[in-house]
C-alpha cells in the first residue's frame, strides 16, 4: 500500500510528453532532484524533506539563439560526474547536475546528419531551416554504468534518440567539456521514444541497452566494445512509449495500455499484461526489488513486481498496487528510491508533482 | 509534430465555431415577420452559416490547407478565424470574438485529450463535418465542397497526437466505459515460458470499470462514428455556460507566451492574407444593413467595465 504524502507545487505544469518526470537518484542517497518539462523550460525541484524546504528553478535552453521547445530532461549518473541533459528542438544541451553551468551544446541541423560537431559548435542558418527540421529529441539516461552498478565499469555513454530514428552516443570524459559524439546508431526508422540501460546485472550476451520507437520496434544493443545490435523485437501496431531493462528482462509500455516483458537476449515474450485502459506514458523500475511502476492517460498508476525464479527460469509478474490520480492524464512517474518504497507522479495540466510512499 | 496536422486543427476548430454561432444565432433570432430591419431572423442565420461554410471550404483554400506544412502560429490561426467569422453579414466585437475563440479551443482541446486513440481524431473531425453538412443540407453546391474535403481526409490516413498546450482547466476523466478499439480491458496478466507457451494467468483489480468496445467507428463518407467527441454539444438545450472570462484570465497568468518574436509569423500572416484575400468578403452595403451580434450577454458589461 502506498499513500500520497505530499506534493510539490510547480510554477508551471507538465507538458504531455512521454516520461515527463526525471528523478536524480545519486548512488546510495535519497532522491535529490525532480525535473519536469513544460514548453520552453525545465523545472528543477530540489527534493527537500518537506514541501516547504524545496527550492525550485527554471532552466531554459538558450543555445542556438532564441527559445526552443524542450522535449526531455534527464540526469545521467556517470561514474565520476552527474550531468543534466536537455533535448530541445534546436539541439542537445548538457549541464552540471544543478543546471548551473552548460558544459556541452550539440546543434541539430536541418538534415539531421550525424554531425559530430565540436562542443559549442552553434549552427548558423536561416530560421526557416530550423523550423523545417523540428528534430524532436527524446532522451533517456543510457549510461552503461548506471547508478546501481559498481562504478568500476569503464565506459559511460549517455545516448540521445531523435525523431529521425537515429540514436547519438556520447563520450563523456571524467571532467571537463571535451564531450564528443562517439557513435550514431541507425537501426530505427521511426522517432525514438525512449532509451533504457541495464539497471541490474545483465546475463551473458543479453545486451545492456534498449531503444524503443514510435512504431513499437525495440532494439537491444550490446556495448562491450562498440555498440552492436543483438536483437530486434518488432512492434504490433502500437507505439512503445516507455521501456526499462533489468537483469536481462525488458519491460515495455505501449499505446494499447499493455505492458510486455521480453527476454533481452532472445526477444522472447515472457509476459503480457492488459494494464491500462489508455495510452501508457511512463514506466519505471526499482532495481533493488524489481518493482515496476506504470502510469497512463487513464489516470491510473500501477505498481507491479517482477521476478525471475532462478531454479525454473520462470518469469513471474504480479500486481501490487493501483492508484487513481483523479482526472489526471499521467505523463510522468518515477520511483524515488532503489527499493521502490516511494514514487512521484506528474500529469498534464497538473501544476504539482504528487509524491507517494509505502505505508 | 506531423506536417499534416493543420487541416485537422482548422476543420475541428471551424466546426466548433459553427456550433457556437448556430446556437447563439438561434437564441437571438426573431420570427421573420416580426423582425425590425436591424434584428436577426432565421433567414439571416442561414445566410451567415452558408457564407461562413462556403468560405471555409473554398476549393483553393482547402488545397493549400492539405499541403504538408507546419502549423500556423497561434496568432496566425486566430487571424484566420477572425476573418472567417466575418465572412458574412455578421459582425462580432472583440470581446465576443475572444470568447468565441476561447470556447472553440477549449472544446477541441477536450476532444483531443480524451481521444481514445490517435486515429480517433479522424472520427472527431468526421463528426464535425457530418454536423456541418446538416447545417447546409439545403445547398447542394456547398455540400459538394464539404464532401470533397471529406474525401481528401479519408485518403490521408493521419496518425496524430496533437500536443497543443493551453492550460485552461481540468477535464473530467471517466474511469469506466469502453476501452479504445483494438485494446483489452485491463485486469489480466499472462506469462509465457521460453518457448512461447502460456504457462500462467493472473487477474487483478484495476480500480476502473471498463468494458470492451462494441464496434469501431466508421471512417467512410457516411456512417456511425460511434465516438461522441466532436458532435454538437450546444444542440441540447442546457443552461449555456458561456462566461469564460475567468478561465481566460487564469490562462493569461499561467501560460507563458513565447515573447520572442517569430520571424516566420509575418510570412505566415502574409500567406494567409493572400489566401483569404482572394476570397470574397461580403461587405454590408446599399440596401443591406450590417448586423452586429453580441454573442454573450456579458459583452456589454465588459465593454463598459
Amino acid at each position: 500500500m502506498y499513500r500520497r504524502d505530499g506534493s510539490v507545487a510547480l510554477r508551471g505544469s507538465s507538458a504531455p510528453l512521454y516520461n515527463n518526470l526525471s528523478v536524480l537518484r545519486p548512488p546510495h542517497k535519497p532522491a535529490a532532484c525532480l525535473g519536469t518539462v513544460h514548453g520552453h523550460a525545465v523545472t528543477v525541484v530540489t527534493a527537500g524533506g518537506d514541501a516547504a524546504g524545496s527550492a525550485q528553478r527554471q532552466l531554459q535552453p538558450r543555445a542556438g539563439g532564441g527559445a526552443s521547445l524542450v522535449t526531455q530532461a534527464a540526469w545521467c549518473v556517470l561514474p565520476a560526474r552527474i550531468l543534466l541533459v536537455l533535448t530541445c528542438q534546436k539541439g542537445i544541451e548538457m549541464y552540471e547536475s544543478d543546471g548551473s553551468i552548460m558544459v556541452y551544446w550539440h546543434a541539430l541541423d536541418v538534415t539531421e546528419h550525424p554531425p559530430g560537431k565540436s562542443a559549442a559548435g552553434t549552427q548558423s542558418g536561416a530560421p526557416w531551416e530550423h523550423k523545417l527540421c523540428l528534430p524532436e529529441g527524446s532522451l533517456q539516461q543510457a549510461n552503461v554504468s548506471s547508478a546501481w552498478r559498481p562504478p568500476s565499469t569503464s565506459s559511460s555513454h549517455p545516448c540521445a534518440g531523435m525523431s529521425s530514428g537515429m540514436v547519438l552516443v556520447f563520450d563523456i570524459p571524467h571532467k571537463g567539456t571535451n564531450i564528443t559524439v562517439s557513435e550514431v546508431l541507425k537501426e530505427h526508422h521511426d522517432p525514438i521514444t525512449d532509451i533504457a540501460a541495464e539497471l541490474g546485472q545483465a546475463p551473458d550476451g543479453a545486451g545492456d541497452l534498449v531503444t524503443a520507437d514510435d512504431a513499437g520496434t525495440l532494439c537491444v544493443w550490446g556495448s562491450a566494445e562498440d555498440f552492436a545490435l543483438l536483437t530486434r523485437i518488432p512492434g504490433f501496431g502500437w507505439t512503445c512509449s516507455s521501456v526499462k531493462l533489468w537483469n536481462g528482462l525488458i519491460a515495455a509500455g505501449y499505446g494499447s495500455g499493455q505492458i510486455r516483458l521480453y527476454e533481452a537476449g532472445t526477444g522472447a515474450l515472457r509476459a503480457e499484461v492488459s494494464a491500462h485502459a489508455r495510452w501508457i506514458y511512463a514506466l519505471d523500475l526499482a532495481p533493488a526489488t524489481g518493482q515496476l511502476l506504470s502510469g497512463a492517460e487513464d489516470s491510473f498508476v500501477h505498481v507491479w513486481k517482477i521476478c525471475r525464479n532462478p531454479d525454473t527460469d520462470d518469469v513471474e509478474m504480479e500486481h501490487c498496487h493501483a492508484e487513481c490520480v483523479t482526472d489526471t492524464q499521467i505523463c510522468g512517474a518515477r520511483f524515488c528510491d532503489p527499493d521502490g518504497n516511494s514514487f512521484a507522479v506528474t500529469g498534464y495540466d497538473l501544476s504539482e508533482i504528487f509524491r507517494y510512499s509505502r505505508v | 509534430m506531423s506536417a499534416r496536422t493543420l487541416p485537422l486543427l482548422f476543420l475541428n476548430l471551424g466546426g466548433e465555431m459553427l456550433y457556437i454561432l448556430d446556437q447563439r444565432l438561434r437564441a437571438q433570432s426573431i420570427p421573420g415577420e416580426k423582425a425590425r430591419k436591424d434584428e436577426w431572423t432565421d433567414v439571416d442565420r442561414k445566410r451567415v452559416m452558408n457564407d461562413i461554410i462556403t468560405t471555409m471550404f473554398n476549393k483553393k483554400f482547402m488545397e493549400e490547407l492539405f499541403k504538408p506544412q507546419e502549423l500556423y502560429s497561434k496568432k496566425a490561426l486566430r487571424t484566420v478565424y477572425d476573418r472567417l467569422a466575418h465572412a458574412s453579414i455578421m459582425r462580432l466585437n472583440q470581446a465576443s470574438m475572444d470568447k468565441l475563440y476561447d470556447l472553440m479551443t477549449m472544446a477541441f482541446k477536450y476532444q483531443v485529450l480524451l481521444c481514445p486513440r490517435p486515429k480517433d481524431i479522424l472520427l472527431v473531425t468526421f463528426n464535425h463535418l457530418d454536423a456541418i453538412k446538416d447545417f447546409i443540407c439545403d445547398s447542394p453546391g456547398i455540400l459538394n465542397q464539404v464532401d470533397e474535403t471529406f474525401r481528401q481526409l479519408i485518403e490521408v490516413s493521419i496518425f496524430l497526437k496533437d500536443k497543443v498546450q493551453n492550460s485552461n482547466g481540468r477535464f473530467v476523466l471517466p474511469t469506466s466505459g469502453p476501452v479504445p478499439w483494438g485494446t483489452e480491458v485491463p485486469g489480466l496478466i499472462r506469462m509465457f515460458n521460453r518457448n512461447g507457451d502460456e504457462v500462467k494467468r493472473a487477474e487483478f483489480t484495476t480500480g476502473g470499470n471498463y468494458v470492451t468496445p462494441q464496434r469501431e467507428g466508421s471512417f467512410e463518407l457516411y456512417g456511425d462514428r460511434v465516438l461522441k467527441l466532436g458532435t454538437n454539444m450546444y444542440s441540447v438545450s442546457r443552461p449555456a455556460e458561456t462566461h469564460t472570462s475567468g478561465s481566460s484570465k487564469t490562462l493569461a497568468s499561467s501560460t507563458k507566451e513565447n515573447i520572442v518574436p517569430n520571424p516566420l509569423a509575418k510570412e505566415e500572416l502574409n500567406f494567409l492574407a493572400r489566401l483569404l484575400g482572394g476570397l470574397e468578403i461580403k461587405k454590408p452595403g446599399g440596401s443591406e444593413t450590417g448586423f452586429r451580434l453580441n454573442l454573450f450577454t456579458t459583452d456589454e458589461e465588459e465593454e463598459y467595465a
